[in-house]
């Protein structure tokens, strides 16, 4: 992957407009944690029905595509609220046991890469990085303070990330390169997620639509909305499989995606400004 | 059972043959087959992915015309997929029947794990059958027939390996099979949802497995099967294109029906 050639690529659409687009990124974010604070159960807002429709057919509907800049500045958001959310894991005293760090340490080198390859990409077009806040704002999560909380929120933001590239694909399907790689960042975040959720004494697939059936509590609803889908390629599959694990197996044979706007409502609540 | 082709067994001889020969490999275009080797498929300690092809002699060739052609175009891709699908979910079907798997105890999670992969690996199979057969009932793969014989399927060492090899080879066609589907065509942005839908599956397998072989450790994403872009460091899956693909899968010996992959996609 040359990074020059991802910067020729850019160019040809409205990097001209550097400035307005970063503003127009964080007040993206900036609307979608307001509307979320009102609501007060902020991960439930993405869960309703209607929602959880529109993520299982959000690339075909493909309602609106965001520019690969606008794609890849999502992208590089949700790489710093990961990185930043490891670091300060590896960095707290006592958070993380011993026997644990050898996953995070590399998770972190992962996130930390990821950073760097979507900064260098954008170039001036970068967003600057987004003050976070963990303990969720209203949520008042104890983030730092309980290992449980930590590894909850990890599986979270990774099963997060795996639905958010998913939802991109559309969106790069026009530039092979850029395609190829939000690919290849989007399997090694479903590695994370497996990874963190068997941790967690979960199956490392999504089971299921609800944050309950992925052993998380139902305020984080709006990360598995749409998960429980068993319809692929317009055929209904729930009933072919009795014999091999029937619609849970169907479920979790293959992930959904999350559109932009459902993701940002989900990173939001960890994003000050 | 399985009718394989002694021929090949014999000659130890992969029987798909890769000739994506357009401009990508034009300085090959002398070399009637390439046979590309991929390091990763080398599992430590076995030899039996390590043998190349350079038997190129082609007196016992059958005759082209009766051997199945993937394809072209994004129903090329769809029967590429159903190939590697077939060859998963029936590499795990004998998983579960081998006495690795009948010894877990009923209820263990490695137990459930592995049994969980083959539901999936059948569910993927069966979706392509479905989806390729509704579109072109004519020119689907035919059932592909596999001889595992050099897995020892009482062993959880070779089991697990294995499994891994296969999920992380899934994971890399996938990735390099996305900017091959044409999405202007009928359902080609469908095509490419549903190759993101089941490459993030096939990822999450392979991290169980890399964790079931060394619990704890980072190989779940290992820096040994990941590549470096941009000099950002080994933090990314492969992407790999079916040639690579399918001359690595060749080279195990596991698929014994003979077929080709002259007309997919080049990019």
């Amino acid at each position: 992957m040359n990074l020059l050639k991802i910067l020729d690529n850019l160019s040809n659409e409205e990097l001209l407009n550097t400035k307005s687009s970063r503003r127009g990124s964080i007040s993206q974010f900036t609307n979608a944690s307001k509307s979320v604070a009102l609501a007060s159960i902020p991960f439930a807002l993405a869960a309703t029905s209607g929602k959880a429709k529109a993520a299982t057919a959000s690339m075909s509907a493909a309602a609106f595509q965001a520019t690969p800049t606008e794609v890849l500045n999502f992208a590089l958001t949700l790489e710093y609220l990961e990185r930043n959310f490891y670091q300060i894991g590896m960095d707290t005293d006592g958070l993380i046991p011993q026997a644990d760090r050898a996953v995070f340490a590399q998770i972190l080198k992962h996130e930390t890469s990821h950073v760097a390859f979507f900064a260098a990409a954008l170039g001036d077009a970068a967003i600057s990085e987004p003050t976070f806040d963990f303990s969720g704002k209203g949520l008042m999560l104890d983030t730092f303070e309980n290992y449980a909380t930590f590894m909850a929120l990890s599986q979270g933001f990774e099963d997060t990330g795996v639905r958010a590239f998913k939802g991109q694909a559309g969106a790069l399907a026009n530039d092979n390169d850029l395609l190829t790689f939000a690919l290849q960042v989007h399997s090694v975040e479903a590695r994370h997620a497996s990874q963190v959720r068997r941790m967690r004494g979960q199956k490392g697939w999504v089971t299921g639509g609800t944050a309950t059936s992925n052993g998380l509590p139902a305020v984080f609803d709006g990360i598995y909305a749409g998960e429980g889908n068993t319809v692929q390629g317009g055929v209904e599959l729930a009933g072919l499989f009795g014999s091999f694990g029937g619609p849970d197996a169907v479920q979790e044979a293959f992930d959904e995606p999350l559109t932009m706007a459902e993701v940002n409502a989900i990173a939001g609540n960890f994003i000050v400004s | 059972m399985f009718g394989y082709n002694l021929e090949n067994l014999i000659m130890k001889k992969p029987v798909i043959k890769v000739e994506v020969s357009t401009e990508a490999h034009s300085k090959n275009s002398n070399s009637r087959r390439q046979f590309l080797k991929m390091g990763s498929l080398a599992i430590a300690g076995s030899s039996l992915f390590l043998y190349g092809c350079n038997n190129d002699d082609d007196s016992m060739d059958p005759d082209p015309g009766m051997v199945f052609d993937l394809g072209s175009g994004n129903l090329g891709i769809l029967n590429y997929a159903y190939a590697l699908e077939q060859l998963e979910a029936a590499f795990y079907t004998k998983v579960v029947e081998g006495s690795y798997y009948k010894g877990l105890a009923d209820g263990s999670d490695e137990k459930i794990l592995i049994e969980d992969v083959w539901y999936h690996e059948i569910i993927h199979r069966e979706f392509f059958k479905t989806a390729i057969t509704a579109v072109a009932p004519n020119d689907i793969t035919p059932d592909l027939e596999f001889d595992f014989g050099t897995v020892d399927f009482s062993s959880r060492a070779s089991v697990l390996g294995t499994s891994l090899v296969l999920e992380d080879t899934g994971v890399a066609a996938y990735n390099g099979a996305g900017q091959l589907i044409d999405v202007t065509a009928p359902m080609g942005g469908t095509y490419l949802l549903l190759a993101g839908k089941i490459v993030s599956v096939e990822a999450r397998h392979a991290s169980a497995f890399a964790d079931l072989i060394n619990p704890g450790s980072a190989d779940f994403a290992r820096d040994s099967i990941l590549v470096d872009l941009g000099g950002t460091g080994k933090s990314y899956d492969r992407a790999l294109p079916p040639s690579e693909i399918l001359a690595a899968v060749g080279a195990t010996g596991f698929v014994t029906t003979e077929f080709t992959a002259n007309n997919l996609p080049a990019s």
